[in-house]
């Protein structure tokens, strides 16, 4: 390592998990990591070969990173363990959690500040029962980033196919996981092979080595970069002309002048300066700790939180969470624990439990109190009010801890989907509401309306309509639907048109792409588009909406009566062509595995089984096709 | 302005994680103390703590255990610091401690103080009833280290489980004690040696002399350089040469090593650190004594 090299303005730091089953050749990876960056010092080699009984060539590089003496007995790690090492543009630390099967809460642990989670597969063994339980937990905390590293593959004579069948193996599973990005390395921790360099042995991988990859990855992508949140830790009073409040910022960025609120209190006022040792600043932004000032005199303590006005948490004494039990002592639904969010405490009683995950199927289970690594969703009543964000858009003011208020002990961990809404627990559904979609009349709803939709149809001249289009990324759906919205508006007619670019930076912003937050997004614009029906208007919605069942829900949202005007447009092009085409470059992400369950390469696609109108995009233009869809909606005398 | 000065992103965000620390530990506990070396970490700490409460003072005490064996420049470098921040410096004696008969001086040929630190460290803590003591270990220095927390629980006795530690997730401390039960806190935690030198140099932090080569005389001991002085005796077979070095740690003499070294500044300091191969701790001849040496004196409660 160059001097010159270690000039530190360049670095940022990259927090990461590893995680597999025992032997998996976790400890043996990590110290592979750290030796092959020269980050291992002479004398722990020294040690490492005292300590070495085996007779194997290769030196034993889990000891580099085997801890307490216990664990030296037992020859198994048994806590979360932290290590570092750093390249000339990286520092990294990495959360080394246990492979035993009942350490989940480890897992947990190691996986709340990380960024990024290794995952390895004994090339041997291929997808377990507790690579499923890794998954889940980096998809319930949210990491945005896994590598799975394929190790051992020295064992299985470094064969592609096999490779290829451990991929297959973790994307069919992961499909029900909420990961954006997933990549695959076939590697030797023993043999070093593609782990900082690349490897001889396997000519037929050509994508990065696993360091190059924890290189290049996006850091600090964890972090919420909009929504300002200030939870004050103390505050700062050296002489009576000076109030300051410490803290660290959670979220988003600030600066002098910009008007705040205060909550409890929701007192307002403006920052009146950024102050640190250094001098004031100009901005703060995440995880920077600072001292902030206000220009008014107004209370704030320990346990407030500073927020812009314009863009507030929820302020809420019931929370809907997710929970990982982390104690011996199973949980009590009869007593108080103390539950800490960001700077603030409070009391909090489990009020429900709605269900509990069995993380290695996913299944919901009916459950009574949850034991040591039991997960699962509760909701929470406190005694004072929180403020809130879902965890899924902010790490920060989305976690919370809970505190046994007699023995002090950290009992669980928790992260917050939002206020509580008082959900019916898994196993009560059954009894109460039997399928409740089919069988709740959505025309209840609507009886109360002042101008029935008729009275706007007869006004505007035109009936009320749905064009739904669906179809693979890049057959043309909105193309084709901005195209049949401009002849609409031509003609007069009332439009709105709806596409996953408007609805998911909004409406449906929390969502991501596992089945079921795409199922749930159908539903979402489905209602939207209901509503706009019943407002007189010509509504196109263009998704690609790969289930058949959403398409239906979708239809059988409008009142019996007028259901055929509901018009399932399949956009038909063949998956090859939409590759070539590949318009935002989304395929190419999706074979490179940096994209899960993206329909046509990772996730299915069905075909509607009885559409209203096919366009083929591949052997017709444009306009044509747009006649077509124009031509139908006259036919049912919609327009 | 700050944002004119060229800081490093890792070493920024290092900072604030250890500043947040910090004032938790002032916000969830009654009477903190920061436990003081003389060393390059805790001056670092001390550095930190200005940082965290500007414009105020630090609101914590300064804790010193002094062996009675330190190099006499760490001594009056410590002073003057007190001095210049206005801290509120206390002492705590190994010499007192074994005066009272509290704990015995070890003997033979390799008799060091570090474990009487532990009585003597104890005792204050009591004395002043201090609930948190803030320390600058890291985890990078030795195995035993790298599962600690940033807030470490410790019994009525000092002693730290390291089976019964509560899990730690996000930035989420717990620091709720029972009375009579104190906390070790570890602001340092995430840094390594290379992290304190390169911040060291960022933020023009001074260090006593001993960290840059020097002229010395020193002697070597099971492989060990160790500094002439009035508390070690040359045994057979060795003998005093003069010699360029450094010490990378500064601790109680009779066992504080330093490393050949021909860097006198802190940028030859940073670059000699980055390309070291020579981990931090190999320098202190007592932990060589047992394999599992740290792990042991940290269930004793050592720093």
């Amino acid at each position: 390592m160059e001097a010159s090299s270690m000039d530190p303005q360049e670095m940022d730091v990259l927090r990461f998990t590893t995680a597999g089953s025992v032997d998996d050749g976790k400890s043996t990876l990590i110290g592979r990591l750290m030796y092959d960056t020269q980050e291992i010092f002479e004398e722990k080699m020294e040690e490492i070969e005292r300590n070495t009984q085996r007779d194997d060539e290769e030196l034993e590089l889990a000891l580099l990173t085997d801890g307490l003496r216990a664990e030296r007995e037992q020859g198994i790690t048994i806590d979360v363990a932290y290590r570092y090492f750093s390249t000339p543009n990286r520092k990294f630390i990495i959360a080394d959690t246990p492979g035993h099967e009942q350490y989940t809460r480890n897992m947990v642990t190691g996986a709340s500040t990380a960024e990024l989670a290794v995952e390895l597969i004994d090339a041997r063994n291929g997808v377990l029962e507790q690579t499923r339980r890794h998954g889940f937990i980096a998809s319930l905390l949210q990491i945005p980033h896994v590598i799975v590293a394929v190790n051992k593959m020295d064992l299985v004579g470094y064969s592609e196919s096999r490779f290829r069948e451990i991929v297959a193996q973790y994307e069919h599973f992961a499909e029900n996981l909420d990961i954006q990005d997933i990549t695959f390395i076939p590697i030797s921790a023993l043999k070093g092979d593609n782990v900082v360099h690349h490897s001889d042995n396997m000519p037929w991988y050509e994508g990065s080595t696993l360091l190059h990859r924890l290189e290049t990855v996006q850091a600090e992508s964890t972090r919420n970069q909009v929504d300002f949140r200030f939870p004050v830790q103390t505050t700062i009073r050296p002489h009576q002309d000076f109030r300051g409040f410490a803290g660290q910022v959670a979220s988003g960025t600030v600066r002098p002048g910009e008007e705040v609120t205060i909550l409890p209190s929701q007192h307002t006022s403006q920052i009146d300066a950024i102050t640190t040792l250094d001098g004031d600043l100009d901005e703060a932004g995440p995880s920077e700790s600072v001292v902030l000032t206000l220009e008014d005199e107004i209370d704030v303590s320990r346990g407030s939180m500073i927020v812009r006005s314009r863009n507030k948490p929820d302020v809420t004494r019931q929370l809907d969470a997710d929970l990982c039990w982390m104690h011996e002592e199973a949980m009590r639904q009869d007593r108080p624990y103390v539950l800490q969010h960001t700077t603030r405490r409070t009391q909090a009683y489990v009020s429900k439990i709605v269900y509990r995950t069995n993380v290695e199927t996913f299944h919901r289970e009916e459950a009574d109190a949850f034991v040591l690594n039991d997960i699962g969703r509760v909701e929470l009543e406190t005694a004072d009010p929180l403020f809130v964000d879902p965890y899924k858009l902010n790490r920060s003011t989305g976690s919370f801890i809970l505190i046994d208020p007699d023995t002090n002990e950290t009992m669980a961990a928790g992260m917050i989907r939002g206020v509580a809404t008082d959900v019916t627990p898994f196993g009560q559904r059954a009894q109460e509401q039997p399928d409740e979609e089919t069988d709740t009349s959505p025309n209840v709803v609507w009886e109360g309306l002042q101008i029935p939709r008729e009275e706007r149809e007869d006004r505007n001249d035109h009936k009320a309509g749905v064009v739904w289009l669906t179809g693979l990324s890049g057959a043309g759906k909105s193309t084709i639907a901005k195209a049949v919205e401009e002849r609409l508006f031509d003609k007069g007619v009332q439009t709105m048109m709806l596409d996953g670019d408007n609805v998911r930076h909004g409406l449906s912003g929390d969502l991501g792409f596992t089945p079921a937050d795409r199922k749930e997004n159908i539903r979402r614009v489905s209602e939207v588009a209901r509503l706009f029906f019943e407002q007189g208007n010509v509504t196109l919605c263009s998704f690609v909406s790969p289930y058949q069942d959403d398409r239906d829900r979708a239809r059988e949202l409008l009142p019996a009566d007028v259901r055929e005007r509901f018009l399932e447009v399949h956009v038909e092009c063949p998956l090859e062509v939409c590759k070539e085409r590949d318009t935002k470059g989304l395929y190419a992400k999706a074979e490179a595995g940096e994209i899960a369950n993206f329909t046509g390469v990772s996730a299915p696609y069905e075909e509607p089984a009885d559409p209203d109108v096919v366009v083929n995009t591949d052997e017709d233009d444009v306009e044509a096709c747009a006649d077509q869809i124009v031509e139908a909606l006259e036919a049912r005398g919609i327009v | 302005m700050t944002a004119s000065r060229r800081t490093s992103e890792h070493l920024n965000w290092l900072e604030s994680e250890a500043i947040h620390v910090m004032r938790e530990t002032v916000a969830q506990f009654d009477n903190p103390v920061l436990m003081f070396s003389g060393g390059k970490d805790s001056l670092t700490m001390v550095h930190l703590a200005r940082k965290a409460f500007h414009p105020a003072n630090v609101p914590f005490p300064i804790l010193h255990v002094d062996t009675g064996h330190n190099f006499p420049e760490t001594i009056k470098f410590r002073d003057d610091l007190m001095e210049r921040h206005g801290l509120n410096l206390i002492v705590g004696s190994v010499e007192e401690t074994i005066a009272s008969g509290r704990a015995k001086e070890e003997q033979g040929p390799d008799a060091s103080r570090n474990r009487l630190q532990i009585v003597t460290l104890l005792d204050t803590i009591e004395e002043h009833g201090f609930d948190a003591a803030l320390g600058g270990a890291r985890r990078d220095e030795e195995k035993a280290r790298a599962k600690e927390r940033f807030f470490s629980h410790r019994d009525r006795f000092g002693n730290w489980d390291p089976k019964n530690q509560r899990p730690e997730l996000w930035s989420l401390y717990n620091g709720r004690s029972r009375k009579g039960e104190h906390f070790r806190v570890f602001p340092l935690s995430n840094w390594t040696e290379l992290d304190v030198w390169q911040y060291i140099r960022q933020e023009g932090i001074e260090i006593p002399s001993l960290y840059l080569a020097h002229e010395r005389t020193m002697f070597e001991r099971d492989g060990v350089l160790l500094p002439k002085s009035p508390y070690n005796d040359l045994r057979d077979g060795e003998k005093y040469v003069e010699k360029m070095v450094r010490f990378r740690t500064i601790g109680d003499m009779t066992c504080t090593g330093a490393v050949e070294s021909t860097a006198t500044t802190l940028d030859e300091v940073v670059a000699e650190v980055a390309t070291t191969q020579r981990a931090e701790r190999g320098a202190r001849a007592d932990d060589q004594r047992a394999e599992a040496a740290m792990e042991e004196r940290k269930r004793d409660g050592y720093f």
